[in-house]
Formats: C-alpha cells, sequence, structure tokens
C-alpha cells in the first residue's frame, strides 16, 4: 500500500502536469485558430456524446503543419536557431575546453576553488548575466569605449542586436555546462598516459591529440549536448542582444503566441521544435549507452 | 598532471576574466552616479536608494520569493520519491514511461514548457496567478531534484537499509534512520537547485504568471527590454551578492563536513 502511494503521487502529478499538456500541444496543433475563448476550433463537447468525439476527430487536421512548410518565415527560423546552436555550441567547446584542461592540470589544492569560480556564474540569474552584455556590447558600451581608446577602430562597432551578440551571449551563459564534464573526464585521466606516449616518440602535440583528447570525449559529448539542447529552443538571449534580423524559433513560438495570438500555429512550432530535438538526443543516449559498455 | 604550462595559465586567466569581467563592471556601475549607465559620473548608492522605493519591484520580489519556496519544497519531496521508486522500486506498470517523464522535461526547451502548461490551465479555467506558478516549477524542478537524489542513492550501500530491517526496523523507520541521513546532502543541494531554478525562471513564469502575480525575473525583463538601467545594475549586484556569500558558505561547510568525515574514518581505523 505504501509503496503504490510512493509511486503514484510522483507519477500522477507528472502525468498531470506534464504529459497530458503535452497532449493538449499536439491537440490544439491540429486544429484551427478561431475569433472566440480559448481563440482554436473544435473543442471537445462531451455532453453529445459518442457523435461529439466523432465530430471532433473530423475537424482535426495537419494544416497548421502545412503552413509552417509553406512561410518560409518557420523553416528559415528553424534553420537558423540550428545553425546559431551549432555555431555557438562549437565555440563554447573551443574557450571551454582550454580552461578544463588547465584545470585538469592544475594543483591539486587549487582545484576546489577553480570548480566553484566555474559553479558560481551558474547559480547567479541567468537573465542579469545575459543583461551585462547589454552595457558591454551597446554603442557607447565598453568595449567600443575600449577599442576606441586603444585607437583599434575610429568608428563605434555595431554588436548589440546582432548575431554576433547572440553568440557571445551563449558562450557566456553555457560555458560552466560545457567546463564541467570535460573537467570530470580529464581529472580522471591517468596522467602517465601522457608519459607514456611521449616515451614511445610522441611529441606534446600528438599526445594530447591521440591520447588526451579521445579519453576526454565522453566530457566533450555531454558538454556539447548541454549547450546545444537548451541554445535550440533559447529565448531570452536572442531577445535581448539578438536584433530584428535574429531568427531563432523559441522567440517566433514566443511571438505567435503572446503577439499574435495564433495558438494552434504556435503550438505546430512546439510540436516540430521537439521533433528536431529528438535527434541529438537519441544520439547522445546511444553515445552514453555505448560508453557504459565500454566501462564494463 | 601538474605541470602548468604558460599556455594553461594564460587560458585560465583569459577564462576566469571574460567569466568574471561582465559582472564585475555590472556591480561597478550600480555605483555610479549618472543615469548614463555607461560613464563614471562619481560614486553614490542612491540607486540601491530607489530600489527601496520602488513599491512593483518590491512586490515582484515577495511574489518570486513565495513561489520559490512553495515550489522547491514541494520539489524535494516528491523529487525525493521519484528517485527512491525509480531506484529501490523495482519493476511496476508503467516504469518506462515513468523514467521518460522524469528525464524529458530536463531537456524540453522552456518555451515549450510553459505553453503547454498554459493551454493546460486555461482548459481547466484554472486561473492564472501564484498557484499556476508552482504548479510550474514543482513540475520541472522535481524532475532535477530526482535526478539529484537518485544518484546518490544508486551510490549507497544497501545493505545499511537491509540491516536495520533485520534489526526489526519498519520500513519508514528504516528510511527515516538510515536512508534520509545518508542521501540528506542530496536532498539539501536538489532543494538548492530547485530553489534557484524557480527564482531564475523568466520563461515558465510569463506563461503561466497572470496579472495578479508578477515575479522579479518578468519584472527584469519588461525593464531590461527597454535598455539598461542603474537600477536594474544595483538589484542586479544585491542578487549577485546574495549568491556569491551563499557558494562560498555552502563549499566552506561542505569542505569541513568531508575533512571532518575522513578524521572519523581514519580515527575508525586505527581503532581497528
Amino acid at each position: 500500500m505504501r509503496r503504490f502511494f510512493l509511486i503514484a503521487v510522483p507519477y500522477v502529478w507528472l502525468l498531470a502536469l506534464f504529459l497530458i499538456p503535452f497532449v493538449i500541444v499536439l491537440k490544439i496543433s491540429l486544429s484551427d485558430v478561431a475569433l472566440s475563448i480559448p481563440p482554436y476550433t473544435p473543442t471537445l463537447d462531451l455532453s453529445v456524446g459518442w457523435q461529439g468525439i466523432k465530430e471532433f476527430f473530423a475537424a482535426l487536421d495537419f494544416e497548421n503543419f502545412i503552413w509552417l512548410t509553406s512561410d518560409d518565415l518557420y523553416w528559415k527560423a528553424y534553420l537558423s536557431s540550428l545553425k546559431i546552436a551549432v555555431v555557438s555550441t562549437s565555440l563554447t567547446l573551443l574557450i571551454g575546453y582550454p580552461i578544463a584542461y588547465g584545470m585538469a592540470r592544475a594543483p591539486q589544492e587549487w582545484r576546489a576553488t577553480l570548480m566553484m569560480l566555474v559553479i558560481l556564474p551558474f547559480w547567479t540569474s541567468f537573465l542579469i548575466r545575459v543583461y551585462a552584455w547589454m552595457g558591454i556590447l551597446s554603442n557607447e558600451g565598453f568595449l567600443n569605449q575600449l577599442l576606441m581608446w586603444t585607437g583599434i577602430i575610429g568608428e563605434p562597432l555595431t554588436i548589440l542586436n546582432t548575431n554576433t551578440a547572440v553568440y557571445i551571449g551563449i558562450v557566456y551563459t553555457y560555458l560552466p555546462f560545457m567546463i564541467l564534464p570535460i573537467y570530470a573526464a580529464l581529472e580522471r585521466m591517468d596522467g602517465s598516459l601522457i608519459e607514456a606516449a611521449e616515451d614511445l616518440g610522441c611529441s606534446r602535440a600528438q599526445a594530447f591529440w591521440l591520447v588526451t583528447i579521445p579519453l576526454s570525449r565522453p566530457g566533450i559529448a555531454a558538454g556539447s549536448f548541454l549547450v546545444f539542447i537548451p541554445a535550440l529552443g533559447e529565448f531570452v538571449i536572442p531577445s535581448l542582444l539578438g536584433g530584428s534580423g535574429t531568427l531563432m524559433i523559441g522567440k517566433v513560438l514566443w511571438e505567435e503566441f503572446f503577439s499574435n495570438r495564433d495558438w494552434p500555429v504556435a503550438s505546430a512550432v512546439a510540436v516540430v521544435l521537439l521533433l528536431i530535438l529528438v535527434i541529438p538526443i537519441v544520439l547522445f543516449q546511444r553515445n552514453q549507452q555505448k560508453q557504459a559498455e565500454a566501462d564494463q | 598532471m601538474t605541470r602548468l604550462s604558460w599556455f594553461n595559465v594564460v587560458s585560465l586567466t583569459l577564462g576566469f576574466a571574460f567569466l568574471y569581467i561582465p559582472m564585475i563592471i555590472l556591480v561597478i556601475f550600480s555605483f555610479n552616479e549618472s543615469k548614463l549607465v555607461t560613464v563614471w559620473a562619481g560614486f553614490s548608492t542612491k540607486w540601491y536608494g530607489e530600489l527601496l522605493q520602488n513599491e512593483a519591484f518590491l512586490n515582484a520580489a515577495w511574489v518570486t520569493l513565495k513561489v520559490a519556496v512553495f515550489s522547491s519544497t514541494i520539489a524535494t519531496v516528491l523529487g525525493t520519491m521519484a528517485a527512491y521508486v525509480m531506484v529501490r522500486g523495482g519493476r511496476f506498470l508503467g516504469r518506462t514511461l515513468f523514467s521518460g517523464m522524469i528525464y524529458a522535461p530536463l531537456v524540453m526547451p522552456e518555451v515549450i514548457t510553459g505553453l503547454s502548461l498554459l493551454l493546460l490551465f486555461i482548459g481547466i479555467g484554472l486561473d492564472r496567478g501564484v498557484l499556476t506558478i508552482v504548479l510550474a516549477h514543482t513540475t520541472f524542478s522535481m524532475c532535477y531534484v530526482s535526478v539529484v537524489v537518485s544518484s546518490r542513492l544508486v551510490t549507497f550501500d544497501r545493505s545499511l537499509e537491509e540491516a536495520a530491517l533485520d534489526l526489526g526496523c519498519s520500513p519508514a523507520q528504516a528510511f527515516r534512520l538510515v536512508t534520509l541521513p545518508i542521501i540528506a546532502p542530496a536532498v539539501i543541494a536538489g532543494w538548492l537547485l530547485a530553489f534557484t531554478l524557480s527564482l531564475d525562471d523568466l520563461v515558465i513564469a510569463s506563461f503561466t504568471s497572470g496579472p495578479s502575480a508578477t515575479t522579479l525575473p518578468i519584472k527584469i525583463f519588461s525593464a531590461v527590454r527597454l535598455g539598461v538601467s542603474p537600477e536594474i545594475n544595483a538589484l542586479s549586484t544585491i542578487m549577485i551578492g546574495i549568491v556569491t556569500v551563499g557558494v562560498i558558505v555552502a563549499s566552506l561547510v561542505s569542505k569541513r563536513n568531508s575533512v571532518r568525515q575522513q578524521q572519523e574514518e581514519q580515527a575508525a581505523a586505527r581503532a581497528q
């Protein structure tokens, strides 16, 4: 009885507040927009019995999904979100790896402090960390002031409200997610493997490339996954740092829902975004499984 | 691996500079006299004064705190239950679905979680306010709690629980007296994580809040959209300060605990 209660409470909670809402999204994505409350049709009317259910299902169609393919705003937004997520994940990896590598080679007594310094920004408000860059990147901002003062540029650069600012924002906010798994993988690594490789005639660079990088691959995979997934659906960063030219699907969904009040199209956008996310999730899971098998 | 080359030193220095300089600039300019955030015009704490006068911000902060305390507490209870079921529950009907529902919210884009919950609340005619934000935050943060707690449950020795049961404990007593003290650090960490996630959340709160309940992130976001303001800098500085003190205290406490544990283990080893 107690076991039943223990399972049932979280189970029912997740069914009611995770699965059912998702089924509702799926259903509304197949409905049509209407000038009513709620602003879509059909609505399920159980009082007319079986006939009502039949009519309800007959009225559902894939019109919104066809609309998504015919209006090029949407597929451009998906493609541009993918591009921004891929580029910023790669940049985060390029910047995060040397930091994680330096941390793993630092003296033992520093490591706890370095770890804390990486984790601290993670606990700080995401919104504030994005906001901090608005003052730096604007035309009169610190970066332009610094560059003009040193004489590198004569005219202020326009960085805020461009895709460059979005890249900077994503790299900055998600960097800890990249550093921590790579650091964990590098720290576990046996240092004598590098010595063995060097004894056997590898140069430093070769040893790094042939031993260190392959051994840290699980960390690289986990870090990239942790950056890519949230970056793809990101809303805050493109809307604060990006400009009118920055197309990201999270922002499109938001505007479709709040500004255009087109719930069916917003729901269809959400369903397609999830379908896109399934691919990296499955790839990552398979990779994890392979890793677990290799460890055994 | 303790040979720091010049390359390591440079990458660590640049890396931490990149992580911290933006926040340091933010803090410095919260003490700026001028309304122009990018031009220094002398030291002043007037923006902190104005912030304390701003009713709207104070109300939003209060709502945010309430939501965070309630949602993280419920999420910790539910998440610990879910973790216990996943690790110790054995087989039951729909176990795969259950574990799927635990992990899916972790990778679900916030816009989708927010949208789907809003559509549910409208569908069942629940007025949006503090209650709906608490429900929404509890749902996604219980999944984080359950991941943190189950990673601790997996590593701990089950025979301790079995010994307690053999020695005459009821299952509830065994949980309270043996399991809970051992997983307590993970449960606390889970609560802190849930609390921070709730304080931090903008997107899901925007979807699930109504006009009667505005949280601090929603307030900050709508102010920031219009541009940089010194008042927001002051608010940010306060929040950064609280987090910094919290993280430093937490790491000192956990360091002291692990030192004490080591000493106890050494003492036990000597006694044998």
